[in-house]
């Protein structure tokens, strides 16, 4: 049963994780830019979300409300101003600058908020667990934070299926040309796209700050989870996100388990394991 | 019979770096024509209508569409003014269905004559693969695809590049033979192509170029096989 308890927790902690890399995946996926300051983003968002509960007294879960839109307008001015310009037929331009945003960031945090480690209380609900089977237990807000994972990625998976806007997206992913001949203007389209990253990204970050402590400085250990769940999952496949995240957070808990020390190893090992055995990743996308 | 030109191109030169590809180049397209755009390999046939698509700025001269002045204007604006390409090669987006590919083409909402239900009614074939991959169809349906988005944003002018390219020529026939129910419902046409034959049919008035000039021009029916071979040549 213990066993199954860390398993579980596991899980759970993967929805964080799938979250964390959805927004790395469809910006690779739309505009092929790795994103290199996407962790710090992540902690951009947890330290927006500490402002409004300091400044309005509202739980962290409803400060999403505020952050999330924020994050979608600094995502979208961010690309139309910025790294738009450093899109082309070489990939190195877009990482140099994102690495650069992400010491800017960094270093824009320390300067603000010190380098005191945070949390967001979300009260009452952080305590709560349920019972499921004898010696089984759940926690709500680690529930929460799976169903809002789940949700998220079924939402993205809708979007670019679904709707004109993820016709778009494909289109522009597929032939930037030929998708300008069709009336798109690919810059908006990125922008919109990077709009929809920093949302995502939104909700993860005010869930980690509600799940554990943050600083300034923890944003490009998330880029590698996102990283890891990424190409875990296979690129380009919203499930195979989650899996992938699934598959980390299952892994990082039964390395705990093992050893305290083992937990982000256990990770990484699965993480090379798989990209040895199949570098492709679990789940890619299949396409002709 | 025509009204003023839809399109008219005044003296462009255009440019890849230092390699100069158009010199002085202009023609004009009226209401409802088709204009045959023919020359051999590199003479700048496809950069001319990269030019009118707004996909390339040209170094010096005018577009005028509708008597209002495009040059410069980017692809995505020239597609909502009414100019549409069919681009060398098809060039479907191969994640989408092809249905997907059509509704692409359709989301500028241009009103005009031409929806989805009229795009299947030209092509009946796309209807039936409506759902499949673009890269599972062959490649004369693949060009009615891209013909079919192209025409999804109801163009004024229809530009098409190089349609008969690799494909079989009786699929090239069948597919010319649709081309004035495209006409019918007032669109005018560019045609590029190497293919002759085909082009001096379709056409009612050819330009020939020529190491990026205009070597020839005139009535389709006004030009004699040695005439264009002088020009297509340059011999």
């Amino acid at each position: 049963m213990q066993w199954l308890n860390v398993i579980l927790q596991g899980v759970l902690i993967g929805g964080l994780y799938a979250m964390f890399a959805a927004g790395l995946s469809l910006i690779f996926g739309v505009m092929r830019l790795v994103n290199i300051a996407h962790g710090d983003l992540i902690v951009l968002a947890a330290y927006l979300s500490l402002l409004a509960t300091q400044a309005f007294g509202v739980d962290p879960l409803a400060s999403l409300l505020l952050v999330v839109p924020v994050m979608a307008v600094i995502g979208y001015a961010l690309q139309r101003g910025l790294l738009n310009y450093t899109l082309g037929d070489d990939l190195l331009p877009p990482l140099l600058v994102t690495f650069g945003l992400s010491i800017i960031i960094q270093n824009g945090l320390l300067e603000l908020f010190t380098a005191d480690s945070r949390k967001l209380q979300a009260g009452a609900i952080e305590i709560q667990t349920f019972e499921l089977a004898q010696n089984l237990w759940l926690g709500a807000l680690p529930m929460i934070q799976f169903v809002v994972a789940v949700a998220v990625i079924a939402g993205l998976q809708l979007l670019f299926y679904r709707t004109a806007l993820g016709r778009a997206f494909r289109a522009t992913s597929d032939d930037q040309a030929v998708a300008q001949l069709m009336g798109l203007d690919t810059r908006h389209v990125f922008a919109i796209a990077m709009a929809l990253s920093l949302a995502v990204i939104a909700v993860a970050g005010v869930f980690l700050a509600v799940r554990a402590n943050f600083d300034p400085a923890i944003g490009p250990a998330r880029l590698i989870f996102g990283f890891e769940a990424v190409i875990i999952g296979g690129l380009g496949s919203m499930w195979g996100t989650l899996a992938g995240g699934i598959i980390l957070g299952v892994s990082q808990a039964i390395g705990a388990q093992i050893d305290p020390g083992w937990q982000l190893l256990a990770g990484h090992i699965v993480f090379l394991a798989i990209l040895a055995v199949r570098p492709q990743g679990l789940f890619p996308k299949v396409s002709g | 019979m025509h009204d003023s030109p839809v399109l008219k191109i005044r003296a462009i030169d255009a440019f890849y770096g230092d390699f100069q590809a158009l010199f002085g180049v202009s023609l004009s397209v009226d209401t409802g024509q088709v204009v045959a755009v023919i020359g051999a390999n590199g003479a700048g046939k496809s950069t001319l209508l990269k030019c009118i698509a707004g996909l390339m700025r040209p170094a010096r001269g005018e577009i005028l569409f509708e008597d209002a002045a495009i040059t410069g204007t980017p692809a995505f604006e020239v597609l909502k003014r009414g100019i549409a390409l069919v681009p060398e090669g098809r060039r479907l987006f191969p994640s989408l269905t092809v249905e997907e590919n059509l509704l692409i083409g359709g989301q500028s909402r241009r009103p005009g004559p031409w929806s989805l239900a009229r795009v299947y009614e030209l092509f009946p074939v796309l209807a039936e693969r409506k759902n499949l991959p673009a890269p599972a169809l062959s490649g004369g349906q693949q060009q009615m695809a891209a013909i079919g988005r192209a025409l999804m944003s109801n163009p004024r002018l229809l530009l098409c590049d190089e349609i008969s390219l690799g494909l079989a020529p009786i699929v090239v026939r069948d597919i010319y033979a649709r081309l004035p129910q495209i006409t019918a419902e007032g669109s005018s046409l560019i045609i590029v192509e190497q293919d002759i034959v085909q082009a001096l049919r379709a056409a009612s008035h050819v330009f020939c170029l020529q190491e990026g000039r205009i070597a020839l021009h005139g009535q389709a029916q006004d030009l004699t096989r040695e005439k264009i071979s002088a020009a297509y040549f340059g011999v």
